[in-house]
């Protein structure tokens, strides 16, 4: 299991793939929490957040929006790094050499999918290092940020585990990665769908984007956490099943 | 079950939806066989041996490695298995060493014992020249001998290698030939191909199969016995009437192929070459060749095979070998006559 995930993690960094996903999530976010950091010293800004009895504190203001945001990018880069994961394997006639190892099913899935994770959280501990880099010069409110983190985590691994269950059902990288972003996005409608009107509230339930709100608000809510944990555990299992049934056909 | 059975298939079947790709084949690999597993294309012998090392479920039987069963104990039994599949499972942007490491860990070897491994399958399959080179930038002889140097890594007691030899130059096949029957010392390895040749050169063990059944399952010498041909190739610079060359004893037609050349069939387990010499001398006929003919492989293959069902597709179809034999030591533009007792 864990050969199978360094195996990927590396090959995630000898590819041009990771470096450039580093590289432009590090640019573009820095740009934003620049930009929230100016906003939130800029005179005005202080001066209604002042006469405001609840108003926002630096972590509220600054650090939950910068996940919320990171979510959304994160959102449409999952489908490119789960999208070789099996498929690509299956492409370039690899997936034998995993199958005729003396490993289970359960082990090759879950290699894969902690991979990507090790990947993601290399990711988020260089984002983390722009709040965290607040702290010169104010006070954070670590309860929030670490609830954050493990929202914006669980967040991720949802995304991976339905990616990669994608990515078990093709042999074309492509296919997987425009399936797996039709999937997110329209689990990310859900979300719309709910404040549209109060019918479809299952629906608005079922939105992935949504349930990660109130952590990054600091507020830890096991159903939010359940439903994360639920949603990996579903599309893992699923995925396991799908690459044993690959045998069958 | 016999400790020394390394590989046992029982009534082993494989359906692809309707199309049933192997139909109830059965048979066993013992310790220190080098089994050459032949047949034309789609007759079912990679399925067979993805079958055996558990990347495809069987749909009716039972397969155990080195003893134990690969539905109830599928790590150990994998675990036993070394196996190399039609395209060389390889990480084209891995290097050479770092994939044999990945390999040696895939199969839990142990931390200490890795590099150990690592460097002895290099040395065997001649990858220590490449060892810092990226898999990608090898040619495909090297990046086949990698393949074979990751089903050995972990000295697996069964090793076995699908079409190992294809699109290799011929230095590189002897080199990978020489290999195998190294292998074959300690391990059991299993071969598929559809090059006869190399079933007479590195096997002991035969079995062929086609449309899914085997149809032929004996030891090298037992196929060579089937090789053994009725027919005489002669050539006479004075050649008397064909029907002085039927009367010799034993033989039961004369094919005429140019003015010199005629082909002799005879009665089984009886030669009359010897009395043909006699004849020849006594009459002056100016014998200059006498060539026992022996059937090649290919031709013992198709009888095996049943030709007539071959479809018109498969690579060894009946006409196409008929030719070879008829057109065999004659010259393009002469014509062949066949002649039979009856006719004369």
């Amino acid at each position: 299991m864990w050969m199978i995930a360094t195996r990927e993690l590396r090959s995630l960094f000898l590819s041009p793939l990771g470096w450039s996903i580093l590289g432009a999530v590090q640019i573009l976010f820095g740009w934003f929490f620049v930009w929230l950091v100016y906003f939130f010293v800029r005179p005005d800004v202080q001066a209604s957040l002042a006469s405001d009895p609840n108003a926002p504190g630096l972590t509220a203001m600054v650090v939950a929006s910068l996940f919320d945001w990171i979510g959304i990018v994160l959102l449409l880069v999952t489908p490119l790094l789960t999208m070789r994961l099996i498929s690509e394997e299956r492409r370039n006639n690899t997936l034998p050499l995993l199958l005729s190892a003396p490993l289970s099913m359960t082990s090759i899935i879950l290699g894969k999918f902690l991979g990507v994770m090790g990947f993601f959280l290399i990711l988020v501990a260089m984002l983390m290092l722009m709040p965290l880099s607040l702290l010169l010069g104010g006070n954070l409110d670590f309860g929030q940020l670490a609830s954050g983190l493990l929202g914006i985590i669980l967040f991720l691994g949802a995304l991976s585990a339905l990616g990669l269950y994608i990515s078990t059902l093709t042999a074309q990288p492509t296919v997987a990665a425009i399936s797996t972003f039709a999937a997110f996005l329209l689990l990310w409608m859900f979300d719309w769908a709910e404040s549209a009107g109060e019918q479809s509230s299952v629906l608005g339930y079922l939105a992935i984007t949504k349930h990660y709100q109130p952590l990054l608000k600091g507020l830890f809510s096991s159903t939010d956490v359940v439903y994360y944990v639920l949603f990996i555990v579903l599309f893992l299992i699923l995925s396991i099943q799908r690459l044993d049934a690959n045998r069958l056909q | 079950m016999n400790l020394d059975t390394l590989v046992s298939v029982q009534n082993l079947s494989r359906f692809y939806g309707n199309f049933c790709a192997v139909k109830d084949i059965s048979f066993e690999v013992k310790r220190g066989q080098i089994l050459g597993f032949l047949g034309p294309n789609g007759a079912g012998k990679t399925t067979t041996m993805q079958i055996i090392t558990g990347t495809l479920a069987p749909s009716i039987g039972q397969i155990s490695v080195a003893g134990y069963d690969l539905l109830d104990y599928p790590k150990l039994a994998k675990a036993g298995i070394g196996y190399l599949p039609e395209q060389p499972p390889l990480y084209q942007e891995m290097l050479v060493e770092e994939y044999l490491r990945f390999c040696a860990k895939l199969h839990l070897i142990q931390r200490s014992a890795i590099n150990k491994a690592v460097n002895r399958v290099m040395e065997q399959c001649g990858l220590i020249a490449v060892s810092k080179r990226l898999i990608a930038n090898l040619s495909k002889g090297y990046q086949q001998r990698v393949g074979i140097a990751q089903a050995i890594i972990h000295s697996p007691s069964v090793v076995i290698l699908d079409e190992p030899t294809i699109g290799l130059d011929p230095i590189q096949i002897r080199e990978i030939r020489d290999l195998i029957r190294h292998l074959g010392e300690e391990h059991s390895v299993i071969l598929s191909t559809h090059i006869l040749p190399e079933v007479q050169a590195v096997c002991n063990h035969v079995q062929i199969i086609n449309h899914g059944e085997l149809i032929f399952n004996d030891t090298i010498s037992g196929l060579f016995s089937q090789i053994q041909s009725t027919h005489l190739q002669i050539a006479l610079h004075r050649p008397p009437a064909i029907s002085v060359l039927q009367q010799i004893q034993d033989v039961e037609e004369v094919e005429v192929q140019d003015n010199h050349h005629f082909r002799i069939r005879h009665v089984a387990d009886k030669n009359p070459a010897e009395m043909l010499v006699e004849r020849a001398v006594a009459g002056h006929w100016g014998l200059y060749e006498l060539i026992p003919e022996h059937r090649s492989l290919e031709q013992v293959f198709v009888e095996l095979t049943g030709a007539d069902e071959i479809p018109p597709s498969a690579p060894f179809s009946k006409g196409e070998i008929n030719q070879v034999t008829l057109t065999e030591g004659i010259d393009n533009n002469t014509l062949t006559k066949k002649i039979t007792v009856e006719a004369t």
